[in-house]
């Protein structure tokens, strides 16, 4: 009989090690899966207010009512097998951008806060970045243009002209410049730019933007590329004396280094 | 369904056993497809309410009649709903989810534990025309289960849903869903994901009979549990039984059709029962009848007076 209760409880906890390996298995293919369309997200555009991307793919219940409420052909739901995260609303602005409606239409239909309600002003929007391919830009390359910077419904603040000297000698380009602190990521100028392949790009900031580190302290910052520094540098103070007195060695090593 | 014999249990019947027959006239054959009709045509609207909210602008009252989809959605703008499984994976996930959606998963589920958690699963779910003409198909091709599923197993699934959901951060169901990709796909625009549906076609066909519905779906698991306090039940009058088993072969879940427990309590009490009423028409005594949980003991006994029971 003990026997019998022996093998019993054998294969009972048998069955039980069977049961959470085949559970373990399973659940590793299905992260994997999870992972992968999760990893498709830094490509998709979100609607306004839309959380971090971490927090927006937990809540996003992907409901499509944004996409409803949109008034316009902008935001779609992915479809499987789309290289984005399925069934979540984003848009591509080169075939529609979002065209920043004043009273957010998609950020209010957002029934689990995907879509954050304390985005109030549509122009603190931050759907993403635009960057510009110089290389491919007609501005850049001397031509004028500026269809971007007149299309532009942060007007004047997220895209700017910008006056650059000529190399070499040539001649002087008027250039857009694009304002991360301004600049929502509404697409309208990857919509509207005219070249072949967008020059101007909306993509997620993430991508693209650096970030400089605290330690580096600058006043100013002019948008041309010149960098304005806190204190101007000073040339040593000369103490020619010491210098004298001690030869070899140079003015860093007399401690009044400012 | 270790009750099959024709004479049962105690002292035996005399009452002979009839088995089904299919009428010959269209409006009888009408008449015994009404459930499946009034089915097909709930799941139809329910797709068709949301596809012309989306594109037709439908309204009601001035506002979108009922926006989203099954995951989420708006009735005219004022009612939220939601599907509370979705919303039990978000919760999973740890993260605050706003009031409307709460709200909205608490309709519906009380809804669907009033009138039967699988409610959802037969007479809404898009998925169901699809695996309902696998199990026909397979029926008349004659194929047998390539594969042997425990009909549990979804409950496994369930868990191993929300453990997924509490460990990557994401609804882990709502991402994979092909009852979702199907049904968000028909409403805001044809992707791949028909070809899961595909897949679930194929499954059902060719390895296990109701393999989606029946084995695997969380959320079929999720409404069984749900069901289990439904109102809307399926009366059983073992008075007029003659346990032909014409119930049970057309049941997608027969285990649900344990007729001495039937016998007992008067009705088909497990959640899993769909409320489909596949049964309802076929049985040839009128043995089986939709009705309400709280009534189904007084209407028992009114039947056991009419008809007492004719064994010895």
């Amino acid at each position: 009989m003990a026997q019998a209760a022996g093998s019993g409880r054998r294969a009972f906890l048998i069955r039980l090690v069977q049961g959470a390996s085949l559970a373990a298995s399973a659940g590793l293919v299905w992260t994997y899966v999870l992972r992968n369309q999760a990893r498709a997200s830094p490509f998709a555009l979100r609607p306004p207010g839309a959380l971090p991307e971490a927090e927006f793919h937990a809540l996003c219940i992907k409901c499509g009512q944004c996409v409803n409420a949109c008034p316009y052909e902008t935001l779609r739901l992915a479809t499987a097998w789309e290289p984005m995260p399925i069934g979540s609303p984003y848009f591509r602005p080169r075939e529609y951008p979002c065209l920043m409606c004043p009273d957010i239409p998609c950020k209010e239909a957002c029934p689990t806060g995907a879509l954050s309600a304390e985005l109030g002003d549509i122009e603190d929007a931050r759907m993403g970045l635009a960057v510009i391919d110089t290389e491919n830009c007609l501005s850049w390359q001397g031509l004028r243009c500026e269809v971007c910077f007149l299309s532009c419904p942060v007007k004047g603040k997220a895209i700017s002209l910008e006056r650059r000297q000529g190399v070499g000698g040539g001649l002087a380009r008027i250039v857009p410049w694009v304002h991360s602190d301004h600049c929502t990521g509404c697409g309208v100028c990857e919509n509207r730019c005219p070249t072949d392949e967008a020059a101007i790009r909306v993509v997620d900031p993430s991508l693209v933007q650096g970030r400089m580190g605290a330690h580096y302290r600058l006043r100013d910052h002019d948008p041309a590329g010149l960098m304005v520094f806190d204190t101007p540098l000073e040339a040593p103070p000369a103490d020619r004396g010491a210098q004298k007195k001690i030869p070899g060695l140079d003015a860093l090593n007399l401690g009044d280094w400012p | 369904m270790t009750d099959m014999p024709q004479e049962s249990g105690a002292g035996g019947r005399s009452r002979p056993v009839r088995m089904y027959r299919l009428p010959d006239g269209l409006g009888g054959k009408l008449w015994v497809w009404r459930y499946l009709i009034l089915r097909r045509l709930t799941q139809f609207l329910v797709i068709l309410l949301f596809f012309a909210t989306a594109h037709w602008a439908w309204s009601l009252f001035g506002a979108p009649l009922i926006s989203g989809n099954l995951s989420a959605s708006s009735l005219v703008g004022l009612i939220p709903l939601a599907d509370p499984f979705a919303v039990l994976q978000i919760l999973f996930t740890r993260h605050v989810l706003a009031t409307e959606v709460l709200v909205g998963a608490a309709i519906v589920l009380i809804f669907y534990a009033l009138v039967g958690g699988r409610v959802f699963c037969s007479w809404v779910c898009p998925v169901n025309p699809i695996t309902d003409l696998a199990g026909w198909l397979r029926n008349k091709l004659g194929l047998g289960n390539a594969l042997h599923l425990n009909r549990n197993l979804r409950y496994y699934v369930l868990v191993l849903s929300l453990v997924l959901a509490l460990v990557t951060g994401l609804a882990a169901f709502e991402w994979v869903s092909p009852i979702a990709m199907l049904h968000r796909e028909l409403i805001f625009g044809i992707g791949m994901g028909l070809i899961g549906v595909g897949g679930i076609f194929l499954f059902d066909l060719m390895v296990v009979r109701h393999g989606w519905c029946g084995h695997l779906c969380p959320l079929g698991a999720f409404y069984s549990i749900v069901g289990r306090v439904a109102q809307i039940r399926i009366r059983f009058d073992e008075r007029t039984c003659t346990k032909c088993g014409e119930c049970i072969r057309v049941c997608p879940e027969p285990q649900v059709l344990n007729l001495n427990q039937a016998a007992r309590k008067g009705l088909v009490t497990s959640g899993e029962c769909t409320n489909c009423g596949r049964c309802v028409p076929v049985c040839p005594e009128d043995s089986l009848s939709f009705d309400l949980r709280p009534l189904i003991a007084r209407h028992n006994q009114i039947s056991n007076d009419y008809s007492p029971r004719r064994t010895s």
